[in-house]
């Protein structure tokens, strides 16, 4: 393993017409640039980043809600549960567990889901108008598989917190979590193919619906 | 992966005769080539790939160096990280971790680096049961067959193929629809996924700066095997290291852009390290295995900067050739203009002698390439070192040497083309076609031959200009 390991390194540095490590001042040199994080060429962001959202949101077939604060979450849910004829049994991250469920008429579990969960509802950690995209950070209150294993998603989205790009994103997490979570998941609509006849279908293997919850002010 | 790549000229030839192939690739066309342009108009594509391909070039002038600052990163998070030279040796990795804790079902998303090293075959048999889950991936391991795109695998199987194949391989009643297709599988899938001890997965992308792995799925698939069992391994080849996140943010402008026409992908996983204590989901074990299989070789040789592909599939769709014979004439994993490239560099160029030449070298690849990878250039490299070893046949190596002789002869050249170019154009008669060529039946099998009319270019040439004087010629 070991002798793999250095054999590799040995090849690569042959290649690079080097016989060591790069020279100290080398690596010194990029680990300085890395520290900068520097960003390469944005497309031109001229729109309200909420608006830019929804839009593309929308676009990678989302559904889009907007409430003025987060105690009409579960009422706005309940609506588009009922809406949709989807069932009012759902789990929830358990870091949602507070939110008055019961007042929609909502049966909240908080709790990890499994697959016999229809309905998965989360947060989101940030969430980038760019792309109209939602980012996940998994923690034990907020696991990772609530957004995955239901038919239908319902993501809450603080308008505070869209922000511009992935950039953005990364200047947020590195700001405000101390480690990288596990995993950190950009999730862009439901899941979907096009392998067979390049015909898209949406439900792949994730959800089918990704329906998501904007709260205006917090 | 059995390497075919040897029959290239056999295999096109029957593939251009499959007219359910033909039917396929036209998707291709239709939809990829245009998807792509119209989303890519949001973008600055020149600036942006300028930096995708200084982001990728800079991470092979120091390979090494963020190698081990992966890895580095990787074991501080519980990350386990392994070295392979060969594809043997990944297989025996992989197969090693499974003994080692039990594994007997694993699931896996779609990975290139996989394929080379035939793992699924491996893992068999070692008595430990694998599944694809990628969609076109499992519709090819349910039909034994290799993927013939990057991509899109099995862009070459009509949906009528695929209703018969579940109708067989799942027993149930024959379904056309490909929404119920769809479902199908998903339903098929979704207990393998919870069954697994172990998820197989590749990566787009390695971080440096935080030991993380980055894969990008459409289905979902990547997810469920990064989350759902209790091992992740992450299989990859050592070109995929990049140094930071915001480099990261610039590729994915890219990646999905050029392979799929999506602004984004629906899910860009990051992963990092393994479950803490307290979570509630995610693999107790993540192991990272790191592959040369012949990388370093390429990084060596005239062709590396191939090394700087995040396949994004774009040159194949943008090729004649492929379009035209599909991903499997090409013989081994990599198809299209960067498997032109690839497959001779990894399996030796005598063993893939038609690939560099499946090109026009119209460049359609180079334009689109969305890490600046001159894919003609290097093709025409890979025919240079043919001929330098002497692996071209004996009449071309003959009718080339001949030809240059002739070439550094003006006067006997200039006699010859002129006599040619009125030979050819009493060959074309009236029409001005010429519908069989003698030495040319290749070209004139599937088309006519225009005849050339009037004079030579020398003698064009001649007329329009006056002449060097003796002292501008000495000059010159
Ligand atoms: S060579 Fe360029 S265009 Fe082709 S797959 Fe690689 S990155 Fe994409």
């Amino acid at each position: 393993m070991a002798a793999a390991r250095d054999r590799i390194l040995e090849r690569i540095r042959g290649a690079l017409g080097r016989s060591g490590p790069v020279p100290a001042a080398t690596a010194d040199g990029l680990l300085a640039r890395m520290a900068q994080h520097p960003a390469g060429p944005r497309p031109a962001a001229d729109w309200q980043p909420l608006a830019r959202f929804r839009e593309r949101a929308l676009a990678a077939s989302s559904t889009v809600d907007e409430v003025e604060t987060s105690s009409a979450v579960p009422e706005a849910v309940a609506g588009y549960l009922a809406r949709n004829d989807l069932p009012r049994s759902v789990v929830v991250w358990p870091a949602l567990a507070q939110l008055d469920w019961q007042r929609g008429g909502i049966e909240a579990q908080a709790r990890k889901a499994v697959a016999a969960d229809a309905i998965g509802i989360t947060g989101c950690f940030c969430a980038i108008a760019e792309t109209g995209t939602l980012l996940q950070l998994s923690a034990p209150d907020r696991p990772a598989s609530t957004s995955l294993l239901a038919e239908t998603h319902i993501a809450i989205v603080p308008a505070t917190r869209i922000v511009i790009g992935m950039e953005e994103a990364w200047a947020l997490v590195r700001s405000e979590c101390a480690n990288l979570p596990r995993a950190m998941n950009f999730i862009s609509g439901p899941s979907r193919t096009a392998d067979i006849e390049q015909t898209l279908v949406l439900g792949a293997h994730g959800p089918y619906r990704v329906h998501i919850v904007v709260v205006r002010g917090c | 992966m059995q390497v075919a790549s040897m029959h290239f000229k056999s295999r096109a030839s029957e593939k251009l005769a499959d007219p359910h192939l033909r039917a396929a690739l036209d998707g291709l066309k239709r939809r990829f080539v245009p998807g792509r342009a119209a989303v890519m108009a949001e973008l600055d594509f020149e600036a942006t790939r300028d930096a995708a391909a200084a982001i990728r070039q800079r991470a092979l002038d120091h390979l090494d160096f963020f190698l081990e600052l992966f890895e580095r990163n990787a074991a501080a998070r519980g990350t386990v990280v392994h070295w392979a030279e060969t594809a043997q040796d990944v297989n025996s990795i992989v197969t090693a971790i499974a003994r080692e804790h039990g594994v007997r079902k694993a699931v896996k998303s779609k990975s290139m680096v996989s394929e080379e090293c035939a793992l699924n075959d491996a893992l068999e048999a070692a008595g430990i049961e694998v599944v694809e889950t990628d969609l076109g991936e499992y519709i090819l391991q349910l039909g034994h067959e290799p993927p013939s795109h990057i991509i899109a695998p099995v862009i070459h199987k009509t949906r009528d193929q695929v209703s018969d194949l579940f109708a067989e391989k799942h027993r149930t009643a024959r379904k056309t629809d490909i929404e119920a297709l769809t479902r199908e599988a998903r339903e098929r899938l979704r207990p393998r996924f919870l069954d697994a001890d172990m998820g197989i997965t590749g990566a787009n992308f390695i971080v440096a700066e935080t030991g993380s792995t980055l894969i990008v799925t459409n289905e979902g698939n990547g997810r469920m095997a990064t989350t759902l069992p209790r091992i992740h391994v992450a299989i990859t080849g050592i070109e995929k290291v990049v140094p930071t996140l915001e480099d990261v943010a610039t590729l994915m402008r890219l990646l999905p852009r050029s392979a799929t026409g999506q602004s984004i992908s629906n899910y860009v996983s990051v992963t990092t390290g393994t479950r803490a204590h307290d979570d509630l989901d995610g693999p107790e074990q993540f192991h990272v295995i790191l592959l040369d299989g012949g990388r370093s070789t390429i990084l060596a040789s005239e062709v590396r900067a191939i090394l700087r592909c995040i396949r994004c599939g774009a040159c194949m769709n943008h090729c004649p050739v492929y379009q035209s014979v599909g991903g499997h004439a090409y013989g081994w994993v990599y198809p299209g203009p960067m498997g032109s490239v690839l497959t001779p560099s990894y399996v030796g160029i005598e063993n893939a002698l038609d690939l560099p030449h499946a090109s026009t070298l119209c460049n359609q690849c180079g334009v689109v390439c969305p890490v600046k990878i001159p894919l003609p250039e290097l093709m025409r490299k890979l025919r240079e070192r043919q001929y330098q070893r002497g692996l071209r046949p004996r009449h071309e190596r003959t009718a080339l040497a001949l030809w240059a002789w002739l070439a550094s002869q003006p006067r006997l050249y200039a006699w010859i083309t002129a006599v040619g170019v009125k030979v050819l154009a009493w060959m074309g008669g009236k029409r001005g076609t010429i519908a069989r060529l003698p030495l040319g039946r290749g070209w004139t099998g599937g088309r006519d031959m225009p005849a050339p009319q009037g004079k030579t270019f020398r003698a064009l040439y001649a007329s329009k200009h006056t002449p060097l004087s003796p002292r501008e010629r000495g000059r010159g």
